[in-house]
C-alpha cells in the first residue's frame, strides 16, 4: 500500500472543484487512458485576467485524483503568470509531499496547466515538434528535459517516477540517460544536494530550533513552522513577536537569512496568522 | 470497523485449528525433530504425521512431500532441480501469465543462457494445446505451468499437458497453490512430477509450503545442509508451521466439496450482482474453467487504485491489476497477455473468497460498490452517460 499523507487522502476522498467549466477561456487534456491517468482541465478568468473558475476530471489513481484537486485549489485566484509559475513541486509540497513514485501524476497537474494556458493564449494546442522518447507512454524529448531541469533528476529511474518514460517495455533507457547527461552538463552547478521536502522541512526545524529559536526567546518572543509549500515558508509569530512592530523585519533580516543560509538560498519567508 | 476479506489468492486467515495444532510446538513441545531424545523425536513424529496429512490431500505418498519456506521456494527448487538432471537440455517451456516466482527466476535463467518459451493464452486466459505441444523439444529440459491462475482464477489443462510431456520424457511442474485445497488434486492419476504448494494460501501461516516430488525423479537439493527432508532440503525444520500446514491439509480434505459449493455461490452471487447493477463491467477470463472462489472484474474508465481506496474506507480488501498498484507503470502481465483493452485493464479488481465470508459481507459490496464507481466515473474525463448504451458482456 502506497504512503499517502492524510492531505493526499482527504484531497482524494473529497476532491475539490470536479467537472468541466462552463464556456472555458482556456482548456486542456494530458494523459491517456492506456497510460493509465488522465486529465481535462478547463478554467475561465474574470475580469482582472485573474482564475476565477477551475475545473478537473481525471482519470486515474488516488494521487492523480488528489494532485488535480490541489492545482485547482493552488491557482484559483492566480494570474496566468502566477499559474505558470506553480511547479510540480509546489503540487506536491501543497499535499504534504507524495511517493517518489507517484511524482508524475503531479508533473501531469503542471502540464495541464501550461497547456491550458497555451490554449487560452491561442497557442497551438499541439506540442511544439518534439521527439517521442519513450514509446509506450508517449513521453517526448521536452518534457523529460523538463523534468530533469526542474526537478534535479539524475538517474533513469527518477525520470521514470517523474514522467513515466521508461516505465514500460525500457527500450528508451540509453536514450534517458542522454537527456539526463546533457541537461545536467548544461544546468548551472547546484551548490547543494537536491532536498527532498520531507528533508528541507526537516532542515527548517532544526535550523529554526537551533539558530533562531535561541535569539528570539532571549526577547520573549518565537515563531513556528506552519507549513512549507515549495520554497515558501510559512511561519506564525508567538510570543512577544505576535504584537511587535518590527517582527516582519525580524523575520525577513533575521529568519529568511538564517534559513537561506543554513537550507536552501532560494527560501521564502511568510507570514501566517493562525 | 469490520473487515470485509475478499483478497483469499493473496493470503487466507489461518484457521482457528490449525492455530490450536501449533500452538504448542512453540511454548512446549520445542524439540528438535532430528534430537535423539524423547522430547525431539515427539516433534518428529508430529511431522511425520502432518507429511502423511499433506500427501492425503493431493493423493501423494509422504515421501513425495518436501517441505519447504514458501510457494517461490518450491517453484525455484522445481525448476533449478530440472536444470540440473538434465545440464544437456537449455529449453525451459512456460506461459506469460505465469506467477513472478517462475516468471521472474525464468528471465533470470534467461540472462544465463537458458532458452525460454513463454507460451502465449486467448483474451480469456486459455493455453492454445496444439501450440503447446509444437513448443516441446528434445531441448526442453522441464515445463513450468500454473494450475489456477491467481489474478483470474483460470485453470490450465495441466493434467492433459504433463501427459504430453511424459510421453517426450520431458519433466513437467506446476504452481498449484492457488489450485490445491480449491479443487481436488490426485497425484496418482496424472504424470505430474513436481507441484508446489503455499501454506498460507490454504488457511496455514505464512513462511511455509511445500514441494511435490514424484517417486523417482531426479531431484538435486536447492537448499543444501543437513540431513532433513532426506537430504532434498537442508535447514531445521519449520515445526510449528510443518504441523499446521498438516492439519490444514487436513480440513482442506475433509471439507473441500461442502466449502466449495459456498464459495462458489458466493462468489457467483457477487458477480452476477455486480454486473447487473454496474454498467460497462465485464469478466476476465473465462467463467468455464475457474477456480470456485476467484472472479475478477474490470470497470471501465475508472482506475483500479482508486476503486481499492474508496472500498478500503467500507473495510471491504480485494486487488487489482491496475498499473498504479503493482509498482509498475503497466497493468498486470497476466490482463495484458490476455489482451484486455487499456480502457479496462487499469479499472480490473480480483475478489477472491474463502469460507470465512458470509452472504451478508457480499450483500454489503454488492450494496455499496455500485457508488463507489459511479463516483469515479463522475471524475473520469472518459465516462460518458450515453456510454451506457453500449454496455459491455
Amino acid at each position: 500500500m502506497w504512503e499517502y499523507t492524510d492531505k493526499v487522502k482527504e484531497h482524494f476522498l473529497n476532491p475539490r472543484n470536479v467537472g468541466e467549466v462552463e464556456n472555458p477561456d482556456g482548456i486542456a487534456e494530458v494523459g491517456s487512458i492506456a497510460c493509465g491517468d488522465a486529465l481535462k482541465l478547463s478554467f475561465k478568468l474574470d475580469e482582472n485576467k485573474r482564475i476565477k473558475d477551475i475545473k478537473f476530471k481525471t482519470f486515474g489513481c488516488a494521487s492523480a485524483i488528489a494532485t488535480s484537486s490541489a492545482l485547482t485549489e493552488m491557482v484559483k485566484g492566480m494570474t496566468l503568470e502566477e499559474a505558470m509559475k506553480v511547479t510540480n513541486q509546489d503540487i506536491a509540497a501543497y499535499l504534504g509531499g507524495l511517493p517518489q513514485e507517484k511524482m508524475h501524476c503531479s508533473v501531469m497537474g503542471k502540464q495541464a496547466m501550461e497547456k491550458a494556458i497555451e490554449n487560452y493564449k491561442g497557442g497551438p494546442p499541439t506540442e511544439p515538434a518534439t521527439q517521442i522518447i519513450c514509446e509506450c507512454f508517449g513521453v517526448t524529448e521536452r518534457e523529460i528535459e523538463q523534468a530533469v531541469r526542474e526537478n534535479n533528476l539524475s538517474t533513469v529511474e527518477e525520470v521514470t517516477n517523474y514522467t513515466k518514460a521508461g516505465g514500460g517495455c525500457g527500450g528508451c533507457h540509453d536514450a534517458i540517460r542522454q537527456i539526463i547527461e546533457r541537461v545536467r552538463a548544461g544546468a548551472a552547478p547546484v551548490a547543494r544536494p537536491k532536498l527532498s521536502n520531507i528533508q528541507k522541512i526537516k532542515m527548517i526545524e532544526e535550523t529554526i530550533d537551533r539558530e533562531i529559536r535561541p535569539s528570539l526567546k532571549k526577547d520573549g518572543g518565537d515563531i513556528e513552522l506552519v507549513d512549507v509549500i515549495g520554497n515558501r515558508v510559512l511561519v506564525a509569530t508567538r510570543g512577544a513577536c505576535a504584537t511587535c512592530k518590527a517582527a516582519d523585519i525580524t523575520l525577513k533580516h533575521f529568519v529568511e537569512l538564517k534559513l537561506r543560509d543554513f537550507v536552501s538560498p532560494e527560501l521564502v519567508i511568510e507570514e501566517v496568522t493562525t | 470497523m469490520k473487515t470485509i476479506y475478499l483478497d483469499n489468492n493473496a493470503t487466507t486467515q489461518v484457521a482457528e485449528k490449525v492455530l490450536d495444532a501449533m500452538l504448542p510446538y512453540f511454548r512446549d513441545l520445542y524439540g528438535n525433530p532430528s534430537s535423539m531424545h524423547t522430547f525431539g523425536g515427539q516433534v518428529g513424529r508430529k511431522i511425520r504425521a502432518a507429511r502423511e496429512q499433506a500427501a492425503a490431500l493431493i493423493g501423494a505418498q509422504p515421501e513425495e512431500i518436501i517441505f519447504t519456506s514458501c510457494g517461490t521456494e518450491s517453484d525455484n527448487a522445481a525448476i533449478r532441480s530440472a536444470l540440473m538432471a538434465h545440464p544437456d537440455r537449455r529449453h525451459i517451456l512456460t506461459s506469460r501469465v505465469e506467477h513472478p516466482a517462475v516468471k521472474s527466476l525464468c528471465a533470470n535463467l534467461s540472462r544465463q543462457g537458458y532458452r525460454i518459451t513463454e507460451l502465449p493464452v486467448d483474451k480469456d486466459g486459455i493455453l492454445d494445446m496444439a501450440q503447446y505441444e509444437r513448443a516441446l523439444t528434445p531441448d526442453t529440459a522441464i515445463v513450468s505451468l500454473m494450475w489456477a491462475n491467481n489474478e483470474t482464477g483460470v485453470l490450465f489443462p495441466v493434467e492433459k499437458a504433463a501427459e504430453l510431456a511424459a510421453e517426450r520424457g520431458i519433466l513437467f511442474h506446476t504452481d498449484a497453490v492457488q489450485a490445491v485445497g480449491k479443487i481436488p488434486i490426485n497425484m496418482k492419476a496424472n504424470a505430474i512430477d513436481m507441484l508446489s504448494i503455499s501454506g498460507h494460501k490454504l488457511h496455514a501461516p505464512k513462511g511455509i509450503g511445500i514441494l511435490y516430488v514424484r517417486k523417482g525423479t531426479k531431484f538435486s537439493p536447492f537448499l543444501i545442509g543437513g540431513h532433513q527432508e532426506k537430504e532434498r532440503r537442508g535447514g531445521t525444520e519449520n515445526t510449528p508451521s510443518i504441523i499446521g500446514l498438516g492439519r490444514a491439509c487436513e480440513l482442506a480434505a475433509a471439507n473441500m466439496d461442502t466449502e466449495n459449493r459456498m464459495v462458489l455461490l458466493l462468489r457467483d452471487k457477487l458477480e452476477a450482482e455486480i454486473l447487473a447493477r454496474i454498467p460497462n463491467s465485464r469478466v476476465n477470463g473465462t467463467r468455464l474453467y475457474r477456480l470456485p472462489n476467484t472472479t475478477n472484474i474490470s470497470f471501465e474508465f475508472v482506475e483500479g487504485e482508486a476503486i481499492l481506496l474508496l472500498m478500503d474506507d467500507y473495510g471491504i480488501c480485494a486487488s487489482s491489476g491496475s498499473a498504479c498498484t503493482s509498482g509498475s507503470l503497466q497493468p498486470s502481465h497476466v490482463l495484458r497477455a490476455m489482451g484486455v483493452p487499456f480502457t479496462m485493464a487499469h479499472g480490473s479488481i480480483r475478489f477472491s473468497l474463502s469460507i470465512y465470508n458470509t452472504e451478508e459481507e457480499i450483500h454489503f459490496v454488492i450494496e455499496k460498490l455500485p457508488s463507489i464507481i459511479e463516483r469515479l466515473r463522475s471524475m473520469s474525463p472518459y465516462w460518458n452517460v450515453g456510454d451506457q448504451a453500449c454496455s459491455a458482456q
